[in-house]
């Protein structure tokens, strides 16, 4: 019953879109319109296990921009999606699955940074075009000339809210703390103690943790008896709302600078309260006033009943990028594709204006985010 | 510092302890490790969460549903998966180990299924009240926790040395044909067991809750590997041993992180764990095997 109540949903929305988009395609319409390219592309995601709250918002992304791609009718795709479960060996078979099996076109994922150092350099050898949708990692795109991301590294994010952080409440003094088996939030710390030793922060301790952990008391414990006047914190949203909780909960109330992990209402939805203060750079944005924004928003609510986080709105993208090349490239072939998707220019997006470098790595402009008053707002 | 770090360290480690007290009972008797034990204690931890955050109820509802319903699964469990490999004649002791594993991927996915991914907000009133000594804030959540872990320990302690139904399980666990044999319903005690050992777990899972403000599916595998390493480490099927070595992981796990490096967390506790082993390599508080049990 859950089941088709879901198909109704996403139906309707397919309906709501075609015709939504009606009134731009009337004058394309009068080019003659053939058969429409079908292509196979597959998807490598967490579908269940630890990290499977993370593949569930990148698959409804995809989702709900295929739903709107088919009914448009230049592109005609057929998705594929693997569960990897967040290992890096299960996510490599089910990259070979789709490259030498099913024959995909090219591939959207998978979720981790750690999984796509493993699995891009088998796409790549193997010529298929792969797009990472949420590995902000070092060195993604350099594994080679088919790999793609539209994800913002956080090498981008970080330098932005540090800055503004640092401005705003003259920190002197910083705690960092982070997972440190996880090379996203590894990455993340990078950055930060990068930052942080440029702008001649002294760095009062640096403390550790691992994924699913549920007690942070005795890193934070330590982290207040320094007393900081901020602590940068590299963390997915499921440990860093936690982190928040118990960190506000013993009395250390000073700003907290967070990676892109951080970005999600979830980190809301766990800390409650206790996320007030949280500082994040990101590429998403859903209070943004814009109606592109305002309209994937309500219709991916109306679909999954929650509002899309950072990883669904980057998975959407993903995949209209990849079908806006796929049109460009005439036919679905996969050295084709990848040409098209490296002239990838100016694409308008929910994440905003969006191009690929000579690298085939992200250029955009994040957004400084801070919560107040139980949701992100603007930060200046 | 000190004192809160302490603080922190005893409540991680009786939460542990309790954790490993289910393991150790069900292994004193069977000389089975229930790997499913870990996913038990987080449905118990799921089920409060249920009653306390979304129903409302009082926290003593909390824990006695939270026993109910794991209480139930421990039975199930042995029904199910250990009584048809015991009965079986052949029946290799890893069958039973394989068996429980596959109940514990069974509960994860069903808890994925039922209660979603990602972390849930456990929220009590209760969680909330603390009280200072000197500089050091002390929250009522923690006293309880101990307490609950030591009176677990010291009832567990008695009921096995003391009364009849404690005898027939000892009785049971030394030598199950001749327990038999000698009129004690074996079935009944081994059922029992894993009973009582689920719903201790149940208890833990609403103490986590509590203490930690946040549960999620995959606790039960985190929690339940440390449930593991504390029974080798206390001694197998040792009550004492199980607390002891929970107080001493806990303890290390947090004195690591306070004085040394967060890094080596689990290293050092680890670490320190071979290194007793190496001296007393029948754990803590274990016998040393005298005879064959088998």
């Amino acid at each position: 019953m859950k089941r088709k109540e879901r198909l109704f949903a996403v139906l309707a929305c397919a309906l709501f879109a075609f015709v939504f988009m009606g009134a731009e395609k009337a004058n394309k319409a009068a080019k003659p319109k053939g058969e429409p390219i079908r292509a196979k592309i597959g998807v490598i995601s967490i579908i269940t296990g630890a990290g499977a709250s993370y593949g569930e918002a990148i698959t409804n992304g995809f989702k709900l921009a295929l739903d709107e791609v088919n009914a448009k009718g230049d592109v005609n795709i057929d998705l594929k999606i693997e569960d990897s479960t967040g290992k890096a060996e299960q996510a490599l078979s089910a990259a070979q699955k789709l490259i030498n099996s099913d024959q995909v076109v090219a591939i959207l994922g998978p979720t981790l940074s750690t999984e796509m150092k493993v699995v891009a350099p088998e796409a790549n050898a193997s010529g298929v075009p792969i797009m990472g949708t949420s590995t902000t990692a070092q060195g993604i795109t350099q594994i080679g000339k088919f790999v793609f991301r539209n994800s913002l590294p956080e090498s981008q994010a970080i330098p932005a809210s540090v800055g503004k952080a640092v401005k705003k409440y003259n920190i002197k003094k910083v705690a960092l703390l982070y997972g440190n088996d996880d090379v996203f939030t590894k990455s993340g710390f990078d950055t930060m103690k990068e930052v942080a030793e440029k702008l001649k922060l002294k760095i009062v301790t640096i403390e550790t943790f691992q994924k699913g952990q549920a007690d942070y008391k005795a890193q934070l414990t330590k982290i207040a008896s320094l007393k900081p006047d901020a602590v940068f914190c590299s963390a997915l949203y499921n440990e860093g709302g936690v982190i928040l909780a118990q960190a506000r909960k013993m009395g250390l109330k000073v700003p907290f600078v967070g990676g892109n992990g951080f970005n999600s209402p979830k980190v809301i939805e766990i800390a409650q309260e206790a996320a007030e203060g949280l500082i994040v750079a990101t590429p998403w944005f859903g209070e943004k006033n814009d109606p592109k924004v305002r309209a994937f928003v309500a219709k991916y609510e109306k679909a999954y009943g929650k509002k899309p986080d950072q990883f669904a709105a980057q998975a959407y993208d993903a995949f209209h990028i990849m079908a806006n090349a796929l049109k460009a490239a005439g036919s679905a072939d996969r050295s084709k594709l990848r040409d098209a998707l490296a002239a990838t220019r100016n694409f308008q997006g929910v994440l905003g204006e969006f191009s690929f470098d000579a690298e085939r790595d992200v250029v955009m402009a994040p957004n400084v985010l801070i919560v107040k008053g139980g949701k992100f707002t603007l930060f200046n | 510092m000190f004192l809160e770090q302490l603080i922190n360290g005893i409540t991680l480690g009786s939460i542990y302890s309790i954790v490993a007290l289910g393991y150790t009972l069900v292994f004193g008797v069977l000389g089975i490790i229930n790997m499913a034990h870990g996913e038990i204690f987080m449905f118990g931890a799921f089920v409060g969460l249920l009653i306390v955050s979304k129903a409302g109820a009082p926290l003593p509802v909390a824990f006695l549903g939270a026993i109910v319903v794991t209480a139930s699964m421990g039975l199930l469990l042995e029904r199910f998966a250990l009584r048809p490999l015991r009965t079986r004649p052949g029946a290799s002791h890893l069958a039973s180990l394989i068996s429980t594993i596959g109940v514990s991927i069974l509960l994860e996915n069903l808890a994925h299924k039922i209660f979603g991914s990602g972390n849930h907000l456990f929220e009590t009133p209760f969680a909330e009240i603390s009280f200072k000594i000197g500089p050091v804030t002390v929250y009522l959540v923690q006293v309880l926790i101990l307490l609950i872990s030591l009176l677990l320990m010291a009832g567990l302690a008695l009921w096995l040395s003391r009364t009849r139904a404690g005898k027939a399980l000892r009785a049971t666990a030394e030598n199950l044909e001749t327990a038999g044999l000698l009129g004690v319903d074996t079935n009944r005690m081994i059922t029992a067991t894993v009973v009582i050992a689920s719903a201790m777990g149940g208890v833990a899972g609403v103490l986590v809750g509590m203490a930690f403000n946040y549960i999620n599916n995959q606790i039960g595998l985190s929690m339940g590997l440390k449930g593991l390493a504390i029974i080798i480490f206390g001694g197998m099927g040792s009550v004492y041993g199980a607390m002891a070595g929970g107080l001493i992981l806990g303890l290390s796990e947090t004195f690591v992180v306070a004085y040394g490096s967060s890094g080596y967390r689990d290293a050092i506790a680890f670490v320190a764990i071979i290194v007793i082993l190496l001296i007393r390599p029948q754990g803590l508080f274990g016998q040393a095997p005298a005879e064959a049990r088998r």
